[in-house]
């Protein structure tokens, strides 16, 4: 399409400067070209075409962008032309969101995000998560209280489909046998597609959430671990409360650090939005809302880890040991991780705020 | 005349009140205009027939590969190659989801498909650049803005529960106050917008109309007056414009036997479009002229 522009415009040159009547006209037709060819690398840049575009067009580009922005100016005092008026402005604003937001591309990002933005985006939501996870050991105990006072409870918090034969009542032998793997890996990437699929649900809800002031985060944080706090009152009553845990911390490690981090994210743009301290409500939301983002981002990813983990290491590896092992060895990691990775330096890159 | 002039204030006065200024670094006011709640909408329903048409693609091909393979995964084993597409499918369902949105947007013109086609895009609202970040942020809200009040609501299509009523209201409520969230402030921010600083503003591509004053198609010489030009102002002059960019005959003798009327002309037919391009470049004179000096007279009515 670029290309096309600049060789019709070669085969149609301009109408000639002189055969204007009006003043405005012909300051127009002489300016035409180098706005049609700012038009023509604007085009290319926003279809990211950026090996059509020839050297020397990107080294104008600023300068064309410029004359452009002056012809607008000049224009908006001197010519009644009300077609060319809403043509200089779409074409210098579309040229001002290509020359004045350059994007990092999505590998640099990558690059940044790993290189420490992530890390020191979870480091800043430190009260957050420490909120968060006050909550989520409390949801935990009110689980576990309500099932030991009460087992009616129980189904209550946790809904027929996930509970799958793991009943008050159920026997030991029972409850051993759903912690026990599978013998082969069929199926299971079937299963660890799902349970991501599920789980990022979960925390993308949580995050969202956070926009009504942080409450409805809180109260399904509470919901999920009250669920979990119940679960570990049954196995506990069978005896098995290592093998539960074990049986859980391979993936659960991840996924719930995931979940505590969504939940910590969605709990600071709530908090923020109820004290926004000096910023208007506004700002404040804004800010927040990326530096959370970017969390959010982290914690997709997390989920990802976490259903591999889930539908393949935790129903191929059979020993609590080994089990263990790798939950509190993915643990250690992602601590490590977030808490040693350096900042980049504040030029570096654009989420550090 | 003058109810005319009211209605035409009153909607230059909405136009107003969705305009923007963003100051480039060069000193220049670009004028920006927030996208409507209409726009927003439309834009939407497009990006949704086009996910939607995508998955009916998908299940189409999946179906013309042969389903009887998907149905005996759910009975017995499957076989790799199933496993792989049921895989490929949760996915891509997740990736439509979230993603779809997100790609796009994070592209160098920051719109999906549907906004392009209506011809708008996201922008940063504080005037700086539009940051993945802010591009995530903005599309994670349209999780509860959108999705799930609405998977809820066809979820209750399927079940015959006790309280489906009092739950299908509330979800329609929950939707309700979302997609009516951008009518209730001035910027027309969703709550997505509103977390993520980001707004929607008109992004039109223009093509460079032809100048007018150059072509001149006939021989005849018309002459005005100072008094014959004074009648009209700079939105009398847009209308002429655009009559004459459109190139319509009857409109073009109309609005021939209106002026003739006005200068006091005795209107001719057969050369409407020859009269009103000579009346339209020393209308424009006229007025630029006046401009050159500050005078500016901005429609019929003002002195």
């Amino acid at each position: 399409m670029a290309l096309n522009l600049f060789t019709r415009k070669q085969a149609a040159p301009p109408p000639a400067i002189e055969a204007a009547t009006l003043r405005s006209d012909r300051f127009r037709l002489e300016r035409q070209t180098d706005w049609q060819r700012l038009d023509a690398i604007v085009t290319a840049l926003e279809k990211n075409r950026l090996r059509r575009i020839a050297d020397d067009d990107l080294l104008d580009l600023p300068v064309l962008y410029r004359k452009a922005a002056s012809s607008l100016a000049v224009a908006r005092e001197t010519s009644l032309d009300a077609a060319t008026l809403a043509y200089l402005e779409a074409l210098v604003r579309r040229a001002w969101f290509q020359v004045y937001g350059p994007r990092t591309g999505f590998l640099r990002w990558l690059r940044g995000f790993f290189g420490g933005g992530w890390s020191a985006a979870v480091r800043d939501l430190w009260l957050d998560i420490c909120i968060a996870l006050a909550v989520m050991v409390a949801g935990t105990l009110v689980g576990w209280l309500l099932v030991a006072g009460d087992s009616e409870w129980y189904y209550r918090l946790v809904p027929d489909g996930m509970a799958g034969g793991r009943h008050p009542g159920a026997s030991p032998e029972m409850l051993a046998q759903s912690l026990e793997g599978t013998k082969g890996a069929e199926g299971l990437a079937i299963f660890a597609a799902s349970l991501f699929s599920n789980n990022s649900g979960v925390c993308i809800l949580a995050f969202a959430l956070g926009f009504a002031f942080g409450i409805p985060t809180l109260l399904l944080l509470v919901h999920n671990m009250a669920m979990l706090g119940a679960m570990l009152w049954l196995f506990h009553q069978g005896g098995l409360s290592f093998g539960f845990a074990a049986w859980l911390s391979v993936h659960g490690t991840t996924e719930l650090f995931a979940i505590l981090l969504s939940g910590a994210a969605g709990l600071h743009i709530g908090r923020s939005m109820a004290f926004p301290g000096k910023l208007s409500i506004l700002s404040a939301a804004s800010a927040s809302g990326r530096r959370a983002a970017v969390v959010m981002a982290g914690c997709v990813l997390m989920l990802v880890v976490a259903g591999l983990l889930e539908g393949y290491a935790r129903q191929l590896v059979e020993t609590s040991e080994a089990r263990l092992t790798i939950g509190i060895g993915m643990l250690a990691l992602w601590l490590a991780y977030f808490l040693l990775m350096p900042r980049r330096p504040a030029n570096a890159g654009e989420h550090a705020a | 005349m003058s109810s005319a002039a009211a209605m035409q204030a009153k909607r230059q006065l909405r136009e107003a009140r969705r305009s923007r200024d963003l100051i480039t670094p060069e000193g220049l006011s670009l004028p920006l205009t927030i996208a409507g709640w209409g726009a927003r909408a439309g834009a939407l329903v497009l990006d949704l027939i086009f996910l939607f048409l995508g998955a009916l693609a998908v299940i189409l091909a999946l179906a013309a590969i042969g389903f009887g393979a998907l149905e005996a995964m759910f009975e017995g084993t499957p076989s790799p190659a199933v496993e792989l597409v049921v895989v490929l499918i949760i996915l891509a369902f997740w990736l439509a989801r979230y993603g779809y949105f997100l790609w796009f947007e994070l592209g160098p013109r920051g719109a999906t498909p549907g906004k392009r086609l209506i011809g708008i895009r996201v922008a940063a609202r504080d005037g700086g650049r539009l940051t993945a970040e802010a591009v995530i942020a903005r599309n994670l809200l349209r999780d509860i803005e959108l999705f799930l009040p609405v998977v809820f609501l066809i979820s209750l299509i399927d079940s015959d529960g006790p309280n489906d009523g009092v739950m299908g209201w509330a979800a329609t409520v929950w939707l309700l106050v979302f997609m009516l969230f951008p009518l209730f402030n001035k910027d027309r921010l969703r709550a997505g917008d509103l977390v993520a600083g980001t707004w929607v503003v008109e992004a039109p591509r223009m093509k460079l109309a032809s100048a007018l004053s150059v072509v001149s198609s006939g021989a005849r010489d018309y002459r005005f007056g100072e008094a014959e030009l004074a009648v009209y102002g700079e939105h009398e002059l847009q209308v002429l414009e655009g009559v004459l960019r459109q190139n319509n005959p009857d409109a073009m003798r109309e609005v021939m036997q209106a002026i003739c009327r006005k200068i006091g002309w005795d209107a001719g037919a057969g050369h409407e479009r020859e009269f009103l391009e000579a009346f339209y470049a020393a209308l424009r004179a006229h007025l630029e002229r006046g401009m050159r000096f500050g005078k500016r007279k901005a429609d019929k009515f003002s002195a």
